[in-house]
């Protein structure tokens, strides 16, 4: 049943539906309301046979994580920006022992300068930690990737952040679609997990490792990356089945013309994800007339990274533009890299558009700008989008 | 549950076991069918004190709880020793996940436990002095804040030891570390620094807060009878000694624990709520020169440049903990 | 090893560390001894004292285990509870830490049990199992002793005792207050049971005709012949020994002392002379002796009772006349060597009797006519194996060199019964060598609580001098309980599983009650902890051979 409801609520209804023993978070903006508002079902009764953690830092947040999933429980937590860098230690450990929680992250700018707003520098922040990134462009997409996230995960035997930008989703009010019980039950069956502490066959987890075994140790854990690209097809595809929705796919591929295929030569292929391909989707069929052909590629998985994936749906496009929402500093963004790494060869150009940081609005204007300077071949490999070049002073 | 004083049998109740005792009067370690939570194989140095006295805090806790148990460790020697992979001394559900959040790791545990119906299974988080009172004491003070069913135990063995000797908040003044080498002004670790847990933990008025070390098997194991018959957050600190870091020998590991106790430096107690609610009394009071001398980290405090105004400081702190703690037996001058 | 895929989680197995051998790491092993006890070293009877007490350390059926034990080595332990000067106490470790174990009160207390609850020795299956037949000359401690061991062995054993009754000076030397006769009683007529017979009255007048039958005699007739000193007497002066006053009060007919009575000498002889004159009415009983206190031969506990009983003692004097009603005594000072030597200054004491206890003498008239056998400084000579110089004819107890008193003459009697066999045998007994002794410095005695010795009660004097009562009564089954855990165990594995539970590596193998420990060396490090934590010093750390 449709229900219009801010992004927040709408998380911690579908974390609800998942049936967590544990929920355990550090209030961070713009992570708060989803926290707040599970707090509230917990304490209700409306989210029964599970406990509400309140604990004294993100850190502590993830650790009691890492050690109610190590017992065998579905574990939720969320948190943004600086709650993130202040939980890395034990988000790598949580993936190196293959806990399956599933964590919101609620993107946010990292500091300093202090900003509370929205971009993708935390989560991408994470990018080796061994943790699946799914992103939502919307916040149907957001739900529904938390009731995935848990069936992938629990799967796989890893964590995922559930990614999505905090404020433009999070604190946005929209119509969602709320499955039932019933559905999310029938579609996430009890977590089963690979290994957990147990009484009748005890073993020890978190052990060292020396020279000997640490390199095949990792090897292995990038061969499941490999396997998950596989897994998220599937479940996608079977959450597709089950609600009607095609949500969480690895990658999207959508031109104005509504045909789903790769780019064609005459057109642009632009990358992104989160809340930012929505904006281009609004922005695309204007452009589409004015002769701007893109053809939109949604990611829908950073980590694992979808490298055939974004590959085929390249295509024969003239160029590539990727909205990068995160900057790796003396290089450019950060998506731009994989996308890179993933076109290598294929000789066509990219342009890496750094946009939206700290919480710059991304405007329909700015993006149809960019991509008509696109068109006609005035991109650089390096763009930031309206940057104000008035503030911007001598550097050496 | 006190401690039993066992009748006069040929040895008293300082002994591990005792053939003319009952079976069940005699400690969970002279059982031979005990848990051996920890047992061999495991790397730890000669004559180590931890690896002695985390086998009997689990030892007995896993005789309480009838097996039931899970424990959540801190980074340091006792995670180092039991469990390069593929091997592990650990006969105990077991998690290792960093330096320093085994009490809230443990609280997740616990959390998962409860609300699945396996509220019968306990949870222990244990680590060194380092990933307790330093590293680890914002999760742990999270845990006893939240009083959270998880007894929380520390082998403190007063330095960082995995890493080589460092100082710790642990460290006693005085004491040579590779931190605080013995040179200088002030020879050895700063008077005034460090921190005491076990009363930070009392500031807390959790149910239960208590002290043991390795000299004392019968006092450790009635505490964690103890500890295990509250529900809450709980703390037990336990003095081990480290023939590495202390520079004693390894035979000496129990007298030098009970050198500790005996000349007052480290008073053994229990509380209940913030309150002091027992503390077991010196027997034999000993000069701290008895206990300081048998380790080389104390050694700059003796011989020909002789510390004479840090000895007057450190029996002043023993005299301190005898009056605070109440040490002395009945009657006896303080 | 073959390779193992690893887990994802890399986790491990429960205790998987076994595969790591850490034993390796070590350059001293701890291994188990079984060292001497101080105790044992002592006991001039050969007594395991350590592990009989360890059997009455469980009490209940423990006790008659212990009795079992203790007589394993001497067969009257009732009455060496009573009268053994038990040097085991004195060696005892415990007085390093508080007061020695009262091993003698135990010792009692078990051979009393034995007699309330008529436990009897077991007797060897065929009576005439070595074909063999030994004579035993006098039925003495030395004596009973002798023929008990010969009879364990299997040996036909007699026994000729001259005197009406059984004991020897257990019986006509030794007071009733000290040791009832019904001990002795009890104590012979169990080796009766066991099938050794004994002739009393029979004086050996005829050794070649009277020793004929037997296959090997063993001489055990004491010392009991009082020893005799010139001194100027009138013809009226009542003189008398100490071994007789002791014999004709035990035969039931003392002597006529006198109102005052002096007693010449420092030994036990003299105490209980003195002791024993108070009993038959004297009011006042003076010891005499030449030397000072510190000097004298007679055991503290003996003295004190005396003086607790009012017996007086003038030291350093000696006796120079003796005439009726009085004695002249002349003061004797300390010469540099702490010898005595007479000062020339002289006193008188009244006296209606003067008791002499100067020493006893051994009964050699049964070698009357008898060959070949040495004797020398008035005891029957014998070499290490305690045969004389004729072969087949062994000696022991007071008749024989050492020290005399009656635990001595039980070990030695042991001692002869031993060899004999194995001079019947065709062989040469060799006594088991003993391991090194468990010095006080291997203990640790934290682990001992702090316990008392448990004194056996005393007849109060008053009641003590009006009778022979016996004086000292026995342990409370409760006290001697607590007496014999008093034992530290030294040198000898007390199963108190510190060992096992102070093993940080978790290498001790508890074995089961009574089954003590075994050492995983795979596993140890060889820290030293068991052995320095091991209250009892039985663990020695012995370097690795490379």
């Amino acid at each position: 049943m449709p229900e219009l409801l801010e992004g927040s609520q709408a998380i911690a209804r579908a974390v609800a539906l998942c049936r967590p023993s544990v929920v355990c978070a550090y209030p961070i903006s713009p992570q708060t309301h989803i926290v707040e508002a599970l707090s509230g079902l917990v304490r209700t009764g409306k989210l029964a046979n599970c406990d509400y953690i309140n604990v004294e830092s993100e850190f502590a947040a993830m650790s009691v994580s890492i050690g109610a999933s190590a017992a065998g429980g579905r574990v939720y937590t969320a948190t943004a920006s600086q709650g993130l860098l202040y939980m890395t230690e034990a988000i790598y450990n949580a993936s190196g022992l293959k806990l399956p929680i599933v964590m919101t992250v609620a993107n946010r700018a990292i500091g300093a300068p202090i900003n509370i707003w929205n971009d993708q520098s935390d989560s991408l922040s994470q990018r080796d930690s061994g943790w699946l990134q799914l992103y939502a462009v919307d916040n149907q997409e957001a739900l529904d990737l938390h009731i995935i996230a848990y069936k992938i995960a629990e799967e796989l035997s890893l964590p995922i952040m559930v990614c999505m930008d905090g404020f433009v989703l999070t604190h946005a009010s929209d119509v969602v679609e709320i499955p039932t019980q019933e559905q999310v039950d029938a579609f996430l069956p009890p977590i089963k997990p690979l290994e957990k502490l147990d009484i009748a066959e005890p073993r020890s987890m978190g052990m060292m490792a020396g020279p000997d075994v640490f390199t095949e140790t990792k090897y292995m854990a990038h061969q499941v990356m490999f396997h998950a690209n596989d897994v998220i097809k599937r479940v996608t595809r079977e959450f597709e089945e089950a609600f009607g929705r095609p949500s969480g796919k690895p990658v999207r591929v959508w031109g104005p013309d509504g045909e789903d295929r790769p780019a064609r030569q005459g057109e642009i292929a632009v990358i992104g994800m989160g809340s930012v391909m929505g904006t281009m989707q609004a922005v695309a069929p204007t452009l589409w007339d004015r002769g701007v052909r893109t053809r939109l590629i949604t990611l829908g998985s950073y980590r694992p990274f979808p490298a055939t994936s974004v590959r085929q749906a390249i295509g024969a496009a003239d160029r590539v533009v990727v909205l990068d929402r995160a900057l790796t500093l003396g290089v450019g963004g950060v998506l731009s890299f994989d996308v890179r790494r993933s076109m290598a060869r294929l000789g066509i150009p990219l342009h890496s558009v750094v946009c939206g940081l700290g919480g710059r609005p991304i405007t329909e204007q700015s993006l149809a700008e960019t991509l008509t300077r696109g068109k006609a071949g005035d991109l650089g490999e390096l763009e930031f989008m309206d940057l104000k070049t008035e503030l911007v002073g001598k550097v050496g | 549950m006190a401690k039993v004083n066992i009748p006069f049998m040929q040895t008293g109740t300082l002994v591990v076991g005792n053939r003319l005792l009952d079976e069940q009067d005699r400690s969970v370690q002279a059982w031979q069918d005990r848990a051996s939570s920890l047992t061999h194989g495991h790397r730890a140095c000669q004559g180590c004190a931890e690896a002695l006295a985390a086998r009997w805090v689990l030892d007995t806790a896993m005789e309480v709880t009838d097996g039931k148990l899970m424990v959540a460790n801190a980074t340091g020697c006792l995670e180092v020793f039991s469990t390069l992979y593929p091997e592990s001394a650990w006969k105990i559900p077991w998690i290792h996940s960093l330096f320093a959040n085994a009490a809230s790791v443990a609280t997740g545990i616990a959390a998962v436990n409860a609300v699945t119906g396996r509220g019968d299974i306990r949870v222990i988080a244990q680590g060194g002095d380092g990933g307790t009172a330093d590293i680890g004491m914002a999760c742990l003070s999270g845990m006893f804040e939240r009083n959270d069913d998880v007894l929380y135990v520390c082998y403190d063995n007063q330095a960082y030891m995995n890493t080589g000797v460092q100082r710790s908040g642990a460290t006693p003044p005085a004491a040579r570390t590779a931190t605080t080498p013995a040179v200088g002004r002030q020879p050895g670790n700063t008077f005034g620094q460090g921190k005491f847990m076990p009363k930070i933990a009392m500031a807390h008025e959790i149910p239960y807060v208590a002290t043991a070390t390795v000299a004392d098997l019968r006092d450790l194991e009635a505490k964690v009878r103890t500890a295990m018959s509250h529900r809450g957050a709980r703390y037990l600190h336990v003095l081990v000694t480290c023939p590495l870091g202390w520079g004693t020998k390894s035979a000496d590991s129990i007298k030098v624990a009970r050198l500790a106790t005996q000349c007052g430096l480290f008073p053994v107690f229990e509380a209940e709520y913030g309150e002091l609610k027992s503390s077991t009394k010196i027997r034999e009071r000993v000069p701290v020169e008895d206990y300081l001398k048998l380790q080389r980290r104390f050694a700059h405090l003796f011989g020909a440049n002789a510390d004479e105004a840090a000895l007057e400081r450190i029996r002043r702190l023993a005299d301190r903990n005898i009056r605070m703690y109440n040490l002395l037996p009945e009657g006896a001058a303080a | 090893m073959t390779a193992v895929v690893v887990p994802p989680g890399l986790s491990a197995s429960a205790g998987s560390s076994v595969r790591y051998l850490t034993g390796s790491w070590r350059t001293e092993r701890p291994v188990y001894m079984s060292l001497l006890p101080p105790c044992s070293a002592a006991c001039p009877a050969g007594e395991e004292i350590q592990a009989w007490l360890y059997e009455a350390q469980e009490a209940g059926e423990g006790y008659e285990r212990a009795w079992r034990s203790l007589t394993q080595e001497n067969p009257l332990p009732a009455i060496m509870g009573r009268v053994c000067y038990h040097p085991c106490q004195t060696a005892c470790n415990r007085g390093g830490l508080d007061e020695m174990v009262g091993i003698n009160a135990v010792e009692r207390f078990l051979g009393d049990q034995a007699i309330e609850h008529g436990w009897q020795f077991e007797v060897p299956v065929d009576i005439t199992l070595s074909h063999k037949r030994v004579l035993v000359v006098g039925s003495g401690p030395s004596g009973l002793s002798a023929a008990y061991h010969l009879r364990k062995l299997g040996h036909e054993v007699t026994i000729y005792e001259a005197q009406e009754a059984t004991g020897g000076m257990l019986r006509y030397g030794i007071p009733a207050y000290r040791l009832p006769r019904a001990v002795i009683d009890a104590e012979v007529s169990r080796l009766v049971n066991m099938g050794i017979k004994i002739e009393t009255g029979h004086r050996v007048t005829d050794f070649a005709a009277e020793t004929a039958g037997f296959d090997a005699v063993v001489l055990c007739v004491g010392a009991g012949v009082g020893h005799h000193v010139n001194i100027p007497a009138g013809h009226a002066a009542k003189v008398m020994d100490a071994v007789k006053l002791l014999r004709d009060t035990s035969a039931g007919s003392p002597p006529m002392l006198g109102r005052r009575v002096a007693i010449y000498g420092g030994g036990n002889t003299a105490m209980d002379a003195a002791r024993t004159a108070k009993r038959l009415g004297a009011e006042d009983a003076v010891i005499i002796y030449r030397r000072t206190k510190e000097q004298m031969p007679a055991h503290e506990e003996e003295y004190l009772e005396a003086l607790s009983e009012g017996i007086r003692v003038k030291w350093l004097s000696t006796i120079s006349e003796v005439d009726q009603g009085r004695v002249v005594i002349e003061r004797m000072e300390l010469d540099a060597e702490g010898r005595p030597r007479p000062t020339g200054v002289f006193d008188e004491v009244e006296a209606d009797t003067v008791v002499l206890a100067i020493g006893q003498d051994a009964d050699l008239s049964v070698l009357d006519g008898v060959d070949g056998v040495t004797v020398d400084n008035g005891v029957i000579a014998v070499d290490e194996h305690m045969m004389t110089s004729r072969p087949g004819l062994f000696a022991a107890g007071d008749a024989a060199p050492g020290d005399r008193t009656a635990t001595v003459a039980v070990g030695q009697g042991k001692l002869a019964a031993r060899n004999v066999d194995a001079w019947l045998r065709g062989a040469v007994y060799e006594a088991p060598s003993r391991e090194a002794k468990a010095l006080f410095s291997r203990l640790n005695t934290w682990y001992y609580a702090d316990a008392p010795l448990q004194s056996r009660p005393e007849l109060e004097a008053a009641r003590r001098t009006s009778g022979f009562e016996e004086v000292v009564q026995g342990l409370s089954t409760e006290s001697a309980l607590f007496e014999a855990r008093r034992c530290m165990s030294c040198g000898n594995c007390l199963e108190c599983d510190n060992c096992y539970g102070l093993c940080p590596d978790d290498v001790i193998i508890k074995l089961g009650p009574g089954r003590r420990y075994e050492i995983n060396y795979d596993y140890c490090k060889g820290c030293g902890i068991c052995a320095a934590e091991c209250p009892c010093g039985c663990i020695e750390m012995i370097p690795e051979e490379r």
